[in-house]
């Protein structure tokens, strides 16, 4: 079974987020595999395993040169990756990215594609439904248990009351939660080893998108950039036994009590 | 008014629709002179409720047979906005069967979706508002391409009040075939038993973060919450480490919660969790570091271990009782 798994590379989420002049958001420093996508990648490397075989290829998309993120997913054990970086990529908006990511795909040999639900840089959240309809493929979001049982997926979809139990036949794709799986650390061998492993870079003009993805492609545009309103901080205590008794005088002061 | 027809996805729930779609339905009315209503399932019988809240015509995309709503619902639009009959916008709940609307109805439709929105004007166009950076930063934007655009609006962004209309007329609007994107679906559904008020409508959310240390620490988190008659919530951390299941969860991957006081217990206050949360009334902060951005928006704050903070507000709450 071969499987593509989405995933994005981020700015670190603990630095301080800022726009760049065009507002976008700045990606100039380091850049980092999200974190969110890791389950993505562990889950596909277990249900390979499961199937007695096959590849999984991450599959990424960027503006920059950075390919440390995608290091990292084939120290865990990915087979290969490919990531489409191109210049004219900045700004793309999320169906734009969803445009290159089918794109790209449709080069993979795959059973399933993995994606995590939202990336922890952006939040849209719709890219991975995009590309399922871009790709033709059934996707079932917000998965928290992920088996595969012959040619037909199975999947536990969170809902607002509880859980649905999913099923759809391969090929497919299925967005991920955090918790579905816990991620493996890399292993010193496997760092040693995502060395040597295929990394392809592609190019927009690879894709024969050139005009249609990127700033260029984007039908949305940034009015205004504001600081919000913010909440300003009251009064702060150190706890010295008391911090009960001030919890409750606040509370009848509010009426809770 | 320079909108003349938005369109609402009404997410049918148990006999009604869904607190976001009459958010969003009632907003409508302030934006356009026409608001059409999109439903499926047990919404088609809604008329009255779909009119009561402004709407004219409640499109009924009828029974999905099991499929998860994504696709058949996207493509019943498609049909409708390909007939000629295109809204200025259509207007999405953020939900989980809403974001897959929007995501299927986007690529079908080559048309752009602006998601995380928390307020909608008119100013000679939609402008859509939404925050970013944890919610220090406000952004609007708007479309620039041809219509319709797909807005995806976070829950409580707008209050819910009924207009009084007359019924909606209640119109047909089947998906047809789907092929093999419309092959998901449902087998069984699992509900998860919740007691006390429900976490989006609690007057006092009590909620846990990483800082209780260990799952077993999370029955003080739902006892202060039971002796002061709230709903207890949970930050991600905690969800993802599967100490409480997902409905627990607050912020911005959970539910939005505007409670009159909320209670931060051991949450350090990411960005994830503050968007869910920092539209409370007054909030309480309780957690070690005295550093954690949470205590940058808490109206309380308690620099402590909640180890013995908890326990002595549950005695003192237990006392009072």
């Amino acid at each position: 079974m071969d499987i593509v798994v989405c995933v994005k590379q981020i700015p670190d989420p603990a630095a301080p987020q800022s726009f760049d002049s065009s507002n976008n958001l700045n990606r100039s420093g380091k850049l980092i595999l999200d974190e969110a996508d890791t389950y993505g990648v562990e889950m596909a490397l277990q249900l390979v395993d499961k199937a007695g075989g096959g590849e999984v290829t991450v599959v990424s998309m960027g503006s920059g040169a950075d390919v440390a993120g995608l290091r990292n997913a084939l120290a865990l054990g990915a087979t290969k990756a490919v990531i489409v970086s191109d210049d004219s990529l900045r700004g793309s908006d999320a169906l734009s990215t969803a445009k290159v990511l089918a794109a790209a795909i449709k080069r993979q040999s795959f059973d399933l594609v993995l994606a995590a639900t939202e990336s922890s840089d952006g939040y849209t959240g719709t890219t991975p439904v995009q590309l399922a309809e871009l790709l033709g493929l059934p996707s079932i979001t917000f998965a928290k248990a992920v088996s595969v049982e012959g040619t037909e997926l199975k999947v536990s979809r969170q809902t607002e009351a509880g859980y649905d139990e999913v099923t759809a036949p391969l090929p497919a794709l299925v967005t991920v939660t955090a918790g579905v799986v816990e991620p493996r650390y890399a292993s010193f061998k496997g760092i040693m080893a995502a060395k040597s492993k295929p990394l392809e870079v592609l190019s927009v003009a690879d894709l024969g998108l050139e005009g249609q993805v990127g700033a260029a492609g984007a039908r949305e545009e940034i009015v205004s950039v504001e600081a919000a309103e913010s909440r300003q901080a009251g009064e702060k205590y150190v706890d010295e036994g008391d911090g009960a008794d001030k919890v409750v005088a606040f509370l009848e002061t509010i009426k809770v009590l | 008014m320079t909108l003349s027809t938005l369109w609402v996805l009404a997410e049918p729930s148990s006999g009604s629709f869904t607190t976001t779609s009459l958010e969003l339905l009632t907003h409508a009315r302030s934006l356009a002179t026409n608001v059409v209503a999109i439903t499926w399932g047990d919404g088609g019988s809604l008329g009255a409720l779909a009119g009561e809240y402004g709407a004219t015509t409640l499109y009924d995309v009828g029974d999905l047979k099991g499929a998860l709503p994504g696709v058949p619902v996207a493509a019943a639009i498609q049909a409708l906005s390909e007939s000629g009959d295109a809204p200025d916008a259509l207007l999405i709940p953020t939900s989980y069967d809403g974001r897959d609307v929007a995501g299927r109805l986007s690529a079908r439709l080559d048309r752009p979706v602006l998601t995380n929105v928390i307020g909608l004007s008119d100013e000679g166009g939609l402008v859509t508002e939404h925050q970013v950076f944890g919610g220090s930063m406000a952004v609007k934007a708007k479309f620039t391409g041809p219509g319709p655009g797909i807005v995806v609006v976070r829950a409580k962004s707008f209050v819910a009040e009924s207009a009084g209309g007359p019924a909606a007329a209640v119109v047909a609007a089947p998906a047809g075939d789907t092929g093999a994107t419309g092959s998901a679906v449902v087998a069984n559904s699992h509900v998860e038993e919740r007691t006390g008020p429900k976490l989006e409508e609690a007057t006092v959310v009590v909620s846990g973060g990483r800082g209780l240390g260990e799952a077993s620490a999370y029955t003080m988190i739902e006892e202060v919450a039971k002796l002061l008659n709230g709903a207890a919530g949970a930050s991600r951390a905690i969800v993802d480490a599967g100490w409480v299941p997902y409905s627990h969860q607050v912020g911005q991957t959970g539910k939005t919660v505007k409670p009159l006081v909320y209670i931060a217990c051991g949450i350090s206050g990411a960005t994830q969790h503050m968007v869910g949360m920092k539209g409370s009334k007054n909030i309480v902060a309780i957690n070690k570091d005295a550093d954690a951005p949470i205590f940058q928006i808490a109206d309380l704050g308690i620099v402590g271990d909640v180890h013995k903070v908890l326990p002595a507000l549950i005695d003192a709450l237990k006392a009072r009782s």
